[in-house]
């Protein structure tokens, strides 16, 4: 522990010192600042120049805050759990069946849904960056976007959900999706046993963040009758 | 470019460490981060491309030891100080030491619903055929380009099959660097486990990623 890409709040910024080298273009030398005093300097900047809008800032966090988030992509899952025709137009087409419940725009102008199986389970990760569907799970969470996460999953990516808790029988293939281009993948969890009958409403609650991801899968009904749930809500 | 963000089979990193009930910012500053970058980026003076090659192309020790909204700011700076729309002087004075240039796209408050929505889609007409189809076997090139690529380390050299064909999109390699979108096609290319990792790899494991064709060679058999 002690790694700062872990969280943000209680990370202090004394690594980022001059480390000896020179870097190749223009590299501004405010080193030493505090991350805090760097980028509020960078705002007033910015502001005084008349190149950015800072409510502009604030409506885009409005929106990543409260009205893009892993919801939608609950919605997307449930629907194809209960219409077919859905789930074949998800397949063939998700950028065009997703668009269809209004979730569109940046990062996910190219989707792509991969559709768990009792062979295949699926996991997504971005091992250059941090790519992941924002219009239907919204901000991706630190753990995604970090080195232990991005480095593990493509080599030992049974290890990594067993961390996760989800161990998968041997016969199971586990198939990660490395996305090094603009499409976007979402997980497409297997419907839960005991859910017969339940609205797409009833069954979106069963749907986590991280079972869209491939690190977890739908919960159960018991579970989530109970109030548990694996999720880690935004 | 071999940079410090191309971790796929890197060790040593320890666990994954999720968080329970993860807020979607961890302090005030990473919020006007994310703003700021996509409100200058609106700016058009570069493209998603060099702003990822602006984030990774960081020295190890720096890349490793910032967090993610830390390699934004710096990525940032980087973009602003090189398009000439702020100088280190200002940077280091934290205020402004000049006019910025009239004619600027500003994203204002009201445009940011709609600028979010579009997107920045990077699909492009073909004028090519191509080279390859759904079910071939393809050997991915062996380059280590000093630029920006989207070739993992982990799978250069390596034999795979073609699983998707995706059309054109625009070529990162180019595109980062001022040489134009250059698209070309895509495609979704699976490895067995046992191809990127040999006899290490866990049973029954494939691993995906999305290639342009300049990354591919055709593999007999």
């Amino acid at each position: 522990m002690g790694y700062s890409w872990l969280v943000g709040h209680d990370h202090h910024h004394n690594h980022d010192h001059d480390h000896g080298h020179h870097h190749g273009d223009g590299e501004p030398d405010n080193h030493l600042k505090p991350i805090e005093a760097r980028v509020r300097a960078l705002e007033t900047i910015l502001t005084e120049k008349g190149l950015i809008d800072p409510a502009a800032i604030d409506a885009i966090v409005d929106t990543y805050q409260n009205d893009v988030g892993p919801r939608n992509g609950a919605a997307v899952v449930a629907k194809a759990w209960t219409e077919p025709e859905f789930a074949a137009r998800l397949a063939d087409d998700a950028t065009e069946a997703i668009a269809s419940l209004g979730f569109i725009g940046r990062q996910g102008e190219h989707m792509q849904a991969v559709f768990n199986t009792p062979d295949v389970h699926n996991v997504v990760v971005c091992t250059l960056c941090s790519c992941y569907p924002w219009p239907v799970l919204g901000l991706p969470p630190v753990w995604y976007k970090s080195p232990p996460y991005r480095s593990r999953v493509v080599m030992e990516p049974r290890a990594v959900l067993a961390e996760f808790g989800l161990e998968l029988p041997a016969e199971t293939e586990v198939r990660v999706w490395d996305s090094t281009a603009e499409l976007r993948y979402l997980v497409i969890p297997m419907r839960p046993d005991g859910t017969d009958g339940w609205s797409a409403g009833e069954l979106a609650e069963l749907v986590s963040r991280d079972s869209m991801i491939g690190t977890a899968v739908a919960d159960r009904p018991a579970s989530a009758a109970a109030g548990i749930s694996t999720e880690a809500t935004g | 470019m071999n940079g410090p963000h191309d971790v796929g089979g890197l060790m040593g990193f320890g666990p994954v460490e999720p968080e329970v009930d993860e807020p979607w910012f961890h302090a005030e500053w990473e919020k006007r981060v994310l703003g700021m970058t996509l409100c200058a980026g609106a700016l058009g003076h570069w493209n998603l491309d060099e702003s990822r090659h602006a984030r990774e192309n960081r020295h190890p020790a720096d890349y490793y030891s910032s967090t993610y909204y830390e390699i934004w700011q710096k990525g940032l700076e980087r973009l602003l100080v090189r398009h000439g729309v702020v100088t280190t002087e200002e940077l280091a004075s934290e205020r402004s030491l000049a006019a910025g240039p009239s004619e600027a796209r500003i994203l204002t408050a009201d445009r940011v619903p709609a600028t979010l929505r579009r997107g920045g889609p990077c699909d492009r007409p073909a004028t090519t055929e191509a080279r390859f189809a759904i079910g071939d076997r393809v050997r991915t090139r062996v380059i280590n380009p000093h630029g920006h690529t989207r070739l993992p380390r982990y799978a250069r050299g390596k034999v795979g099959v073609v699983e998707a064909v995706h059309g054109c999109h625009v070529f990162p390699d180019s595109n980062a660097h001022g040489h134009g979108e250059q698209p070309q096609w895509l495609y979704t290319v699976r490895f067995d486990g046992t191809e990127l990792w040999g006899a290490d790899a866990e049973a029954g494991v494939a691993v995906s990623i999305d290639a342009w064709e300049p990354y591919l060679e055709a593999h007999p058999g």
